[in-house]
């Protein structure tokens, strides 16, 4: 009932994206979508999306899986459009009632817009091409400078991974709670807010009791594996940059530098 | 004649990155009073197939009529076949969530729209006919024994009055006492109520002891449909897709295959041994 979602999950091929070291993907991805703020011109627009496609073709990922990340922020796409088209200033060209559109209106829903959805789709692409694992992995070697600061970055990441880990196994459980509980003739599609709410009990309760289950085994095992926090820790496979992973970083510096250097 | 299914398959996730064919044209039918296992192995979709029985899933092709009813027919009623037709789930004992025993097991009955005092009677029924004393009643859910768990659970969809009895792996994770008990309960409830039983198991000792119909699936097919007396004799095949027979029944075909001319469809150990005396006497006498 809920295996729809789709944002944070790995979509497996075996293109060259998927192969790139995580540092260089989560370094691109922050970078792309800095990028995206940088112009204000129609070439602008053409070129990121044109870097976004040529990236998204070359991972393999359908386009059609991509678009579904899109599907959480609909609303805010659909709100924020609406916001700007109707209360943009400017020449008008159609008035009805008390609604105005404006052709600058029109121009500013439409690229912030598109900039919202690149903004989007880039950092779905990620997460698509990349391993919960591997994405940590790659934060914190990128972000272990900030140890010298005694910033616990380890551990840090260590919860993210291990809360990453359990976002599908408590999708399924929920999945299964639902299923349950629908067999004994509950409903979670009908009545008012405060009804659908209450009815969300009978899933809740039993989630969060088997979470905290699952917490205090995960925290026995590894107290089991005398886990002490990352201290003196090393890594079965350490992140090693290759060859491919230095042309991906200047494939994206390259992006960036033409997008400051010659468009508006 | 109660539950008919028609060459009905099941994809999970279709059109998706995992889609996987559950179910391959599936043919059954679940009558009324039976006492039947589906035996398969991990995987083999009896799962799916369980949800399919009372609309959870919807098959992807195929009928499945409910007192020839087609069920995925406009205006045909979900909740009555969620009543009709009881799936307990595996470890159902996760599902609790109210705060009293009572009122955990009233949960079904109460989505049934059904009148307050048929729900506390169906509720205070179900608990005593799975061996839940009434100083349980008040008590949390969460604060019972595993196995008390369990039954408070079973008796959450008893309650509903179900023709069907649905059970996905009933005995997983309890101890032979345990096991032997929720038999004893589910025998009952068999011949006192006349429920019709369909349960998943992988205990070849307990198919054996209690189904009077098998149903073994592979890779989302039926492949064998009998009774288990008919379908042990199929060692060779069984083994072949990953599934033992009794322990029992294992005995005898072995002493067979030595020469000892015995019957070797005995499914318990009570018939084995009468079975081997007998041959014994009979050896004796010549
Ligand atoms: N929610 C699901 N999403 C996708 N595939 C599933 C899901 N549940 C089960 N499957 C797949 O369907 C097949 C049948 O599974 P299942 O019915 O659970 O078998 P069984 O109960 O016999 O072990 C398996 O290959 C399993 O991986
Ligand atoms: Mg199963």
């Amino acid at each position: 009932m809920i295996r729809d979602i789709t944002i944070g999950q790995y979509y497996s091929t075996d293109s060259l994206i998927h192969h790139l070291d995580p540092r260089v993907k989560i370094a691109g991805t922050f970078l792309y979508i800095i990028s995206l703020f940088t112009f204000h011109s129609l070439s602008g627009y053409l070129f990121a999306i044109a870097f976004f496609c040529g990236v998204a073709a070359l991972s393999q990922v359908p386009f059609s899986y991509l678009a579904r990340g899109l599907r959480p922020v609909i609303f805010m796409l659909v709100f924020t459009a609406a916001l700007n088209l109707f209360w943009t200033p400017g020449e008008s060209f159609f008035s009805w009632g008390i609604i105005e559109l404006t052709w600058e209106g029109v121009e500013k829903t439409v690229f912030i817009s598109l900039r919202l959805i690149l903004l989007v789709l880039g950092s779905s692409l990620m997460t698509f091409t990349t391993t919960p694992n591997q994405l940590t992995d790659g934060l914190e070697r990128l972000l272990s400078p900030l140890k010298a600061i005694r910033l616990p970055i380890h551990e840090i990441a260590m919860m993210m991974s291990i809360a990453l880990r359990f976002i599908p196994i408590l999708i399924e459980e929920t999945d299964k709670i639902m299923k349950a509980q629908a067999a004994r003739g509950a409903d979670f599609e009908t009545g008012n807010l405060i009804q659908r709410i209450k009815n969300m009990l009978p899933i809740f309760i039993p989630l969060f009791v088997s979470a905290i289950r699952r917490a205090g085994e995960l925290a026995l095992a590894m107290d089991a594996r005398c886990y002490h926090g990352g201290k003196g820790r090393t890594k079965m496979y350490p992140l090693q940059y290759r060859l491919t992973d230095l042309l991906a970083y200047a494939v994206c510096f390259f992006y960036v530098g033409i997008l400051i250097i010659f468009v508006p | 004649m109660s539950l008919i299914l028609q060459n009905v398959s099941f994809t999970y996730d279709r059109g998706g990155s995992n889609e996987k064919q559950a179910l391959t044209n599936i043919d059954l039918e679940i009558g009324s009073q039976e006492f039947t296992a589906i035996v398969g192995h991990t995987g083999s979709g009896k799962s799916t197939l369980m949800q399919l029985l009372n609309g959870l899933e919807k098959a992807t092709e195929g009928k499945i009529y409910f007192h020839g009813r087609d069920i995925y027919e406009k205006g045909f009623s979900m909740k009555e076949l969620r009543s009709k037709v009881g799936l307990v789930f595996q470890y159902p004992e996760h599902q609790l969530f109210e705060s009293t025993v009572l009122k955990d097991v009233a949960f079904g009955p109460r989505n049934m729209g059904w009148e307050n005092l048929q729900i506390e009677l169906n509720a205070f029924q179900a608990l005593k006919e799975v061996g839940i004393g009434e100083e349980l009643f008040d008590s949390s859910p969460l604060a019972l024994s595993g196995g008390q768990k369990r039954r408070v659970a079973l008796a959450g969809v008893l309650a509903m009055q179900p023709e069907i009895l649905v059970l996905d792996e009933p005995m997983a994770g309890l101890d032979p006492a345990g096991r032997q008990d929720i038999f004893q309960m589910l025998s009952r409830l068999h011949q006192e109520r006349n429920i019709s039983i369909l349960f998943a198991s992988h205990s070849m000792d307990d198919v054996a002891e209690y189904a009077k119909r098998m149903i073994v699936m592979h890779e989302g097919k039926i492949v064998l449909d009998g009774p288990p007396r008919k379908i042990f004799r199929y060692e060779k095949e069984l083994k072949q897709i990953g599934l033992d027979i009794p322990s029992v029944t294992k005995v005898m075909h072995r002493l067979r295959d030595r020469g000892i001319e015995i019957d070797d469809s005995c499914l318990t150990v009570q018939e084995s041994a009468a079975e081997i005396v007998q041959w014994y006497r009979k050896g004796a006498i010549e």
